[in-house]
Order: C-alpha cells, then sequence, then structure tokens
C-alpha cells in the first residue's frame, strides 16, 4: 500500500513574458517561497522532483542540473523528468512516489521554464517534434498541429468558435484576480473571434502566451504533516499515460491518453463519479479547446458537452464545475512545465481557503489537475483532498 | 491574505539590453530511415504509397512500421495503397514554419489513404480554394516528375481535390 503524501506549502514567482532573473534564480524564488510557506527548512528535505521542458528553450544543456542549486537539491537525492507539456503536473506524480513509496518523508517539487531566452521566438525549439523522416520536410509549424485538432474537434461535435472562444473570456477574466498573472484582461467573444487568424481555426487570443517562470511544491509524509500543519492537501490520486506518435493514425477528436491517465488516478483516490464527486478542475488549456478536449477526457462530462457546460457558466468560479479558477495557461501565462504545477498550487491553495479573491465558493473539498504534451500524446493527472 | 510573489518583469526595450549569445549549430543529421520507412520513402520515388500490413490486428499500417504497436509482434505484410485518400482534418496556416506571417496560407492535412481503414499521414492540399476545402473531400497525389522525386516525403508535391468526388 503506498503511503499517503500531503502538500504542506507552495510558491510562485510571477509569470512574465520576459523576466529579469535567470532560470535558475526564478527556481529559488518559488522553492523559497514554497519551504517558507510549510514551515520546513531545506535541511528538512530529503530529496528533489524537478521538472522542466526541452533544454532548447534555454539553450542550456542539462538544463535540469543547471537549475538544480535553485530547487534546493544541492547535495541530495535530485531527479528531472520530462513527458513535454505534461512535465508539470507529472512532477506531482514524481515528488508523490518518492514519499508514498517510503523511500523518503519529505521531497520537494519545482519546474521552472524561461521562453524568453530563444530569440525571436521558441518556434524553432519545437520545430524537432515532428517526425523526422516523413513530417518536417512538410515544413511544419507547431500551430499546424493545434489547428487540425481543433478544427477535427469542432467538426466531430459540431461546435462552433464562438463557444470555444469563451473558454478565453472566462480564462483571460479569471487570471485578473491572480497576482502572478501575465495575461489577465477583460474580453469579449468578439475580441477572440476578429483576432488574427494564424492558422485556422486557430487565432491569436485562442492561444496562451509564451513565459518565464517558476513554482513549487513541499511535499510531506503523513507523519511529517501532522507534525508541521493543522491543514494537509492530501495527493489522493495520479496518473499518467502516453499514446503513440503516430498522431495521423488516431482520431484527433478526443484525447484517450488523457481519459487512461484520468481513471488511473480516479480509481486510486475512490472517485466513482467525476462530475459529482471532483468539485472543481485546473485542466491543460494552452488554447482554449484544449480547456474543453481535457475536461472531456477528464470524464468531468460526456463527449461534445463541454462547450455546452462553459456556454451554461457551469465552468465559471461561481459555477457548480469551475475550470482554471486560476486563470489557466491562457490568463496567467504558460511557462510550460511551471504551469503544471502553477494548476497543483492552485489545488492547494483553493482547498485550503487561501486563494484570495480567486476562491471558489462552498468549500471545496476535491480538486484535479491536469497537463497534456508531446505530440498530442501525454495525459498526466493529480487528484488533490483536504 | 497578501502574499508577494517573487519576479521581475522587464520591458521589451529593457530586454533590447540583454546579453545575447548568436550561435549556429552545425546540426546537419544523417538519419537511418529504419526497415519501415525506408521502404515507403522508396516506394514514394518510383511514386508509389505503401503500406504494411499486421497479421495481429488486421490494420493497414501507413505509415509503415517494422512493429505493430497495438499487437506488438514484427510486420512484414507491404501492401500497395492507391494514391487517393480523403481529408480527415485540416488547417489553413498564415504562418510558416519559423512562425512568419505569409499572405498565401498553406494548407496541411491529415490525408486517410483509401484502403487503409482511416490510417494516413500530415501533407499538404493544393490546386485548391481555401474557403473549398470540406471534411472527408477525395483529393489525390500529385507527383513530382520521376526524375525529381528522392525518396521523400515532398516526392508528393501535395494532394488536391479529386474531379467527381466529393
Amino acid at each position: 500500500m503506498p503511503r499517503r503524501v500531503a502538500v504542506i506549502g507552495a510558491g510562485m514567482t510571477k509569470f512574465m513574458r520576459r523576466a529579469k532573473e535567470t532560470p535558475k534564480e526564478l527556481a529559488f524564488e518559488a522553492t523559497r517561497m514554497a519551504l517558507n510557506s510549510s514551515g520546513l527548512e531545506l535541511n528538512d528535505i530529503e530529496a528533489v522532483a524537478l521538472g522542466t521542458a526541452p533544454d532548447a528553450f534555454d539553450g542550456v544543456h542539462m538544463k535540469g542540473e543547471y537549475l538544480s542549486d535553485g530547487a534546493g537539491s544541492f547535495l541530495k537525492p535530485y531527479t528531472r523528468s520530462f513527458v513535454g507539456g505534461g512535465t508539470g503536473v507529472f512532477c506531482g506524480a514524481h515528488g508523490w512516489w518518492h514519499i508514498a513509496s517510503g523511500m523518503f518523508d519529505t521531497c520537494l517539487v519545482v519546474a521552472e521554464e524561461k521562453m524568453s531566452s530563444a530569440h525571436p521566438h521558441p518556434q524553432g525549439a519545437f520545430l524537432t517534434i515532428f517526425d523526422n523522416l516523413i513530417e518536417r520536410n512538410l515544413g511544419p509549424n507547431l500551430v499546424w498541429i493545434f489547428a487540425l485538432e481543433m478544427n477535427r474537434y469542432m467538426k466531430a461535435h459540431d461546435i462552433k468558435k464562438e463557444d470555444i472562444a469563451l473558454v478565453s473570456v472566462k480564462n483571460k477574466g479569471n487570471a485578473l484576480d491572480h497576482p502572478c498573472a501575465q495575461l489577465g484582461m477583460k474580453i469579449t467573444v468578439e475580441d477572440v473571434l476578429n483576432s488574427e487568424v494564424l492558422a485556422y481555426p486557430v487565432q491569436r487570443l485562442d492561444i496562451s502566451p509564451t513565459s518565464d517562470g517558476a513554482a513549487a511544491l513541499v511535499l510531506a509524509s503523513e507523519e511529517v504533516a501532522k507534525r508541521v500543519t493543522d491543514d494537509p492537501i492530501w495527493i489522493e490520486g495520479v496518473g499518467w499515460n502516453v499514446d503513440t506518435t503516430i498522431w495521423t493514425n488516431r482520431d484527433l477528436y478526443y484525447p484517450r491518453y488523457v481519459e487512461y491517465a484520468a481513471r488511473m488516478a480516479y480509481k486510486m483516490a475512490g472517485i466513482h463519479n467525476p462530475p459529482k464527486d471532483i468539485d472543481f478542475a485546473e485542466p491543460y488549456d494552452p488554447f482554449d479547446y484544449k480547456e474543453l478536449h481535457h475536461m472531456e477526457g477528464l470524464q468531468l462530462c460526456k463527449k461534445g458537452e463541454a462547450p455546452i457546460l462553459t456556454r451554461e457558466g457551469v465552468t465559471a468560479r461561481d459555477g457548480d464545475l469551475p475550470t482554471c479558477p486560476s486563470g489557466g495557461a491562457l490568463g496567467v501565462g504558460n511557462p510550460i512545465a511551471a504551469t503544471g504545477v502553477m494548476k497543483l498550487c492552485e489545488l492547494f491553495w483553493q482547498l485550503r481557503g487561501e486563494a484570495g479573491k480567486r476562491q471558489i465558493p462552498g468549500d471545496p473539498r476535491t480538486g484535479v489537475a491536469q497537463a497534456w504534451g508531446d505530440l498530442m500524446q501525454v495525459g498526466t493527472v493529480v487528484v488533490m483532498r483536504r | 491574505m497578501a502574499k508577494e510573489y517573487p519576479g521581475t518583469p522587464l520591458k521589451s526595450k529593457d530586454f533590447k539590453k540583454a546579453l545575447k549569445t548568436k550561435y549556429t549549430p552545425s546540426a546537419e543529421y544523417a538519419w537511418s530511415a529504419g526497415q519501415a520507412i525506408n521502404s515507403f520513402l522508396n516506394g514514394l520515388k518510383e511514386g508509389r504509397i505503401l503500406g504494411i500490413k499486421c497479421r495481429g490486428c488486421k490494420r493497414i499500417l501507413v505509415p509503415p512500421r517494422a512493429f505493430c504497436e497495438e499487437c506488438f509482434i514484427s510486420v512484414e505484410d507491404w501492401v500497395e495503397l492507391k494514391d487517393t485518400g480523403r481529408v480527415n482534418t485540416f488547417a489553413i496556416s498564415y504562418l510558416d514554419t519559423m512562425a512568419n506571417r505569409i499572405k498565401k496560407p498553406i494548407i496541411p492535412a491529415v490525408i486517410e489513404i483509401d484502403g487503409a481503414g482511416g490510417n494516413g499521414f500530415l501533407h499538404i492540399l493544393g490546386e485548391v480554394d481555401p474557403k473549398k476545402v470540406k471534411f472527408g473531400m477525395k483529393v489525390k497525389a500529385v507527383w513530382k516528375p520521376a526524375k525529381e522525386r528522392k525518396g521523400d516525403i515532398t516526392d508528393i508535391k501535395y494532394f488536391k481535390p479529386l474531379k467527381g468526388g466529393d
């Protein structure tokens, strides 16, 4: 039987287009804040689980080891995990098994990303994701795969762009209440529909920004958690799953791998009826349609129903099933791996009642965070409870 | 409860003064095309689209692979497919590979190759008004002249709408 694992502290930097701080300094600031909020000191930390995306973003090879001092890893058991855009939420699972296994009693979970270093844009760093033998010579652009997937999703359920745009309106609006947000703003569906067409159906305001930032959590065994806090938040389920890179041989309208990751986490957490048993969710929203796609993968509604729930206000912060109360990647910003840990921080703050102006009404008890990545093939899920 | 969050945002103009190192790596790779894609690319050179059939799940795999990821067995039964198919999904891109804005859009699409049970690959659509591209539209490969083909995905210039198909 795995041991119970608690989250006892959280921290993050502002998310910004360009930070003055180096990647290592960003990691330090988030980690220091998480430690301060946990009441533990670095001496109390037994292991570090770090997540960060491709080295090419920073132009620093072995970026994980470079970051390690900033993540509190100096002369400690340290590992870096990487599953593309799914890395941040996966870090929660990575830290979880350090403690659940009985190997360690405390563990830092840290993620950092600095996307402003690659000039003029990190686009080039993304391109090598495409198949080197039969895709790259077609000159693909990263936005293509999102546009192809979004169009397929819209076609499968006859979804209108107006309904998808509502996600961007909601998340950027929610982010106005997040003190770390890069792109909190009040916009309308018309603003989204009138924004520049990048690769139809994807438009400028459908996309999250590139960002710099870091986020961190402190995890502890039940014994340590009960000693240092009256208010531990428990990681009750973790799940992860990967589909094939041969993405043209599967129907993009539905993320099967997210479903499998969610089912793994829900089984562990004893969740039988996700829409009822889960009070709020932080699905990964690098594009507005992805939040909807992921709500369906997370079994929070039936296939094709997510746009309807959004239109009816169910996913608003004061709705029955709030999604991305933080403001999500669309509003807070999207420093890839750090975004996933930001979502884990949001679960922690919401469940503790420490989310300030973002606090979900009604005393939420169970939250789920999810991230997604690689060639539209990775799903990572963490369930937390108070 | 008010928290102080760390981090110092820079303005665009501040960032122009940033320390920059320009470095152009000599990044040329000679990839092995492998057992399966090697034959697929040789097929393209001859103007043929090849798939491979798994004796376990009976799927026609295209792009072909040396093993079936579901059955986890080697696959060897090559089949020649038609050079026609249907548009599974598409996009209309005003961005080139490096995210530069372009006026004349590129239309990437996933093409389900006829006879492959819905499987297919990424390619580009041509000879079509972007406004007239439809899901399920019948398309046919437009090949480069035989002399110019070199065993690459670009030996097919693009797929164009098939007249009379719908």
